[in-house]
């Protein structure tokens, strides 16, 4: 066996942060009052379009949970000039991809395509801003849908969705925070095409969306095209967004579900934090923890609970409840879940995740410790970035959650220079204030 | 509502004004092909390397075949490949785990290591001034790791509570079963660990079977990213000089043949959904119609536009996402078919599905599906190699067949030049229902009737 000298491979000069690749944004705002980001990027003949919509699961009224996802699906049903099916086909048939999601705070939409297809790709987007087709027939065939689709997910599966679906009833109060965002049955089985039009004239506005386009164009062929398809759609008033920040916990909660097709338990911490649109400063120490503390074999909770305590058979936290830090706007949350053996109690899972808290806290993190992470982080965001598909929507979604595109460019450096310190402070502010917990019982037995 | 065809709109509708016509698609410039540096290191390791600076990173591959050779072994070498793959970065001569994990980390990588029926494959990508780190950490864990007793045996838990929990997700047992019908005594027929099997396993065990299996002879790494390739030949042949082992290749058994009459029905009570699994022989890349293949493939259910995607979900609303696709694995490929859909209908689910495969056996597709298909393959193709982690994949499982990075241009040729009576061809031999099996997962209580009036139903085997 060779015997190397561990120091003789390991670098020990600290990495420094790399920067993204420099993308020149333009951005123009058209009279309907529709805002458009043009990333331009020849490093391939490929092209991503993605349209945001300010509206997600929170803005749903009650009495219609899971309507924004339904709307979702129906805005591929068709529209004025692209009969049912007929999107889809004009965008995989020029050799590209599409997919549409729906969040917390908004509703996208999104293709990749080579080059040559960008006119058709906008022609399409276009034509469904201004005129989707929202008939009762092709609204009762997506009930039916969303309904696999919640079966495959949710219902016919242990552990389905949890924690994102059951763990906001712990942590919030609000109905807008609280609801299922994938629907009731009943909900959903009653959505009408009256609730369709209503639903797309309140919030499908030109003004309250973003379109971003990027990679292999040039920025005055777009600009035209995108004048040209974008700017028929007819001005409406935009909706007034309400708050849906809330009040900090005053006390601890804790709440039980019992999943009939599991049979090992499962346990989800919530932890409500800044608000990390007008509070950012204060928030990104908490994106920098939550890496320290899960992300990679190193990570403390990894150590913790999976190599040295034997306590979990999985371990994660992450803000957000779909994992994404910046995708979402206030309340948000920092999340921990965990599957674990059923010989290992919910509460000595919570002790040593708070042990671990308190140690960042009132032990500070080391230099090479915080380099790590800070490497990990570089690492993550530059990956995220090589798609054009990943680096258009992180423009979009920067343009529609912090009113600048140029926020996705800016946010490495940002996190970059987040100080040791501050990421204590997270932690101590962590275990002053109260938490969610909720946990997930096997009804199957073991 | 306007009733054109796509024919129809691509050639501009004279009835509204023109610029309300669906815009023409432009020719775009043909992608760089990826050029490969590519050297067999003086141990026997294939080194695959690309420049592609888009961002400053690297992705790094590294496949080790580790097929089992009948299906004798299939148990020991599945239960072993999972628990190697999990203990592996526990250590090696130089450093611990948690070293080893910090110095990682410290360049920004996260090395995964997994192993299937085929491999083993650590993954990672990592900050352009890091390479050689990851390489020197690989090249540590591949000739040293340690597999210490006390952390290996808490692992074996670890993984035996996994086993358990993915037993309980219907897909896992979908797949099991499929894998069962097609594949009988074959060790593909093996998806998952037994849990008593891993249970006996040995810390001892592992590090045989490391020195005997982990060996450069037949492993390929791929190196894709903000490199020089010359750089990075030199640098993993210093790194990996003392990996070696005899030059023996690592025998993979044939896909055996398999009785495709009947419905196998795996009971699972209390299920709101049906897990309907088809699957058959295919061809693979190296065929001369594997290209024509594909193509069929994506028009009956390869991708949204297609046929099985339309009558199921679009028409039907019988399920959220069915799918066909082809399996390429080292012993041959299998096309396979998949659709959740409610318990209601699920025996209507699987006659539909059968109809559009009748359909696509007995009638010519159209010019039009051709050409979608056609578009969408050579498309998404460049999508996914336009990326550091596709193109690194990408050859990855290509040269899991042999293959190296020539056969994408060769690949996209041969779509080039596919035929209506190609596809016909080809689906009438692979797509025919009499060649496929059928699996079901579902409430036997609620399906087990009406499935039965479509074929004879089987016990899982």
């Amino acid at each position: 066996m060779p015997v190397v000298e561990a120091t003789a491979i390991v670098a020990r000069v600290p990495v420094r942060a790399p920067t993204l690749p420099a993308h020149p944004l333009h951005r123009l705002t058209l009279d309907n009052g529709l805002r458009v980001v043009l990333a331009p990027d020849s490093t391939a003949p490929v092209v991503a379009v993605a349209v945001y919509y300010d509206v997600g699961m929170r803005s749903e009224p009650m009495g219609r949970t899971g309507f924004a996802h339904l709307f979702e699906h129906v805005m591929f049903q068709g529209s004025a000039h692209l009969p049912k099916l007929e999107h889809a086909r004009q965008v995989q048939g020029s050799g590209g991809v599409f997919n549409g999601s729906t969040h917390l705070d908004y509703t996208n939409y999104f293709e990749v395509l080579p080059a040559g297809a960008l006119e058709r790709a906008l022609f399409c987007e276009a034509d469904r801003m201004a005129a989707p087709l929202l008939t009762q027939e092709t609204i009762d065939n997506q009930i039916d849908v969303v309904k696999e689709e919640i079966r495959v997910n949710v219902l016919n599966r242990p552990y389905g969705a949890f924690p994102w679906l059951q763990l906001p009833e712990v942590l919030y109060d609000t109905f807008a925070n609280t609801h299922n965002g994938y629907g009731d049955f009943v909900d959903l089985e009653s959505a009408t095409a009256d609730d369709a039009a209503q639903f797309f004239d309140s919030y499908y506005a030109p003004g309250n969306a973003v379109l971003a386009v990027g990679g292999d164009f040039g920025v005055e062929r777009a600009t035209e095209w995108v004048s040209r398809y974008f700017g028929r759609v007819i001005a409406r008033s935009t909706p007034v967004r309400p708050p849906f920040g809330e009040p900090a916990l005053t006390e601890d909660r804790h709440a039980e579900v019992i999943d009939p097709l599991a049979t090992t338990p499962a346990l989800a911490i919530g932890w409500r934090v800044p608000d990390p649109v007008d509070d950012l400063d204060a928030y990104l120490p908490y994106v920098v923890l939550s890496e320290l503390m899960s992300d990679s074999d190193a990570s403390r909770l990894e150590q913790r609970l999976i190599h040295r305590d034997h306590l979990a058979i999985s371990q994660a936290m992450y803000l957000g409840l779909f994992g994404d830090p910046f995708d979402a706007r206030n309340a948000t949350g920092l999340m921990f879940q965990a599957h674990h053996a059923s010989q290992t109690s919910a509460a000595q899972l919570i002790t040593a995740v708070e042990d671990e808290l308190a140690s960042v806290a009132s032990g500070g993190v080391g230099d090479a410790e915080l380099a790590r992470v800070q490497a990990r982080i570089a690492a993550q965001l530059l990956r995220q970035a090589d798609p054009v598909l990943g680096r258009t929507q992180s423009f979009a979604a920067g343009e529609l959650i912090h009113g600048r595109a140029e926020f996705a460019l800016e946010l490495p450096a940002r996190l970059a220079g987040v100080a040791a310190e501050s990421v204590a402070a997270a932690a101590a502010e962590l275990r002053a204030q109260h938490k969610a917990v909720l946990e997930l019982k096997p009804g199957a037995g073991a | 509502m306007t009733t054109e065809t796509s024919s129809e709109l691509t050639n501009g509708d004279t009835s509204e004004s023109a610029d309300m016509a669906l815009p023409p698609l432009i020719e775009a410039r043909a992608g760089r092909a990826p050029r490969a540096v590519s050297a067999t290191l003086p141990n026997g390791l294939d080194t695959l390397v690309i420049r592609r600076p888009t961002v400053p990173m690297v992705e790094v591959r590294l496949r080790i075949p580790l097929p089992a050779a009948n299906s004798a072994t299939a148990a020991a070498t599945t239960a072993r490949g999972s628990l190697m793959s999990a203990s592996m970065l526990f250590g090696t001569a130089q450093r611990n785990q948690e070293r080893l994990a910090n110095d990682l980390a410290a360049v920004g990588a996260d090395l995964s290591v997994s192993a299937d029926a085929d491999r083993l494959l650590f993954s990672t990508a990592v900050l352009r001034t890091g390479l050689s780190t990851v390489l020197g950490l690989l090249a540590e864990v591949v000739t040293s790791a340690s597999y210490p007793s006390a952390e290996v045996a808490a692992e074996r838990d670890r993984l035996g509570q996994r086993i358990a929990m993915a037993l309980t997700q219907p897909a896992v047992v979908a797949r099991m079963a499929r894998s069962r019908r097609l594949f009988g005594d074959h060790p593909y027929a093996q998806t998952m660990p037994d849990l008593s099997v891993v249970a006996g396993l040995e810390a001892a065990t592992l590090r045989r079977t490391h020195r005997d299996r982990v060996r450069p002879y037949g492993a390929t790494l791929v190196v894709v990213g903000d490199v020089q390739p010359a750089t990075v030949v030199r640098q993993a042949t210093s790194a990996f000089a003392d990996w070696v082992g005899p030059a023996r290749k690592s025998r993979v058994m044939p896909l055996p043949d398999f009785d495709p009459v009947g419905i196998t029905l795996v009971d699972r009570p209390g299920a709101v959904q049906s897990n309907v699994r088809i699957g058959g022989g295919a061809v693979g890349r190296r065929d001369p119609v594997y290209a024509a293949l594909q193509l069929a493939n994506l028009i009956f259910g390869g991708y949204f536009s297609s046929r099985l995607t339309e009558n199921l979900r679009e028409r039907n609303g019988f399920t959220y996402s069915p799918h066909s696709g082809i399996d390429n694995s080292a012993a041959g490929s299998t096309i396979l078919i998949d659709a959740d859909v409610a318990s209601a209908v699920t025996a209507r689910a699987v006659h539909e599905t059968w109809y559009e495969l009748g359909r696509m056996a007995l009638a010519p597709v159209t010019q039009d599906e051709l050409d979608s298909a056609r578009r969408y393959a050579l498309g998404t193709l460049a999508l996914s190699t336009a990326t550091q982690a596709g193109l690194a994949s990408t050859l990855t499982s290509l040269a899991g067949q042999g293959l190296s990075a020539s056969w994408l241009t060769d690949y996209q040729k041969a779509v080039a030049g596919v035929t209506i009576a190609d596809v016909q061809a080809v689906s009438h031999r692979y797509l025919s229902v009499s060649s496929l099996a059928t699996v079901v997962v579902g409430d036997a209580a609620l399906v087990e009737n009406s499935l039965g009036s479509l074929a004879a139903l089987r016990k899982p085997g």
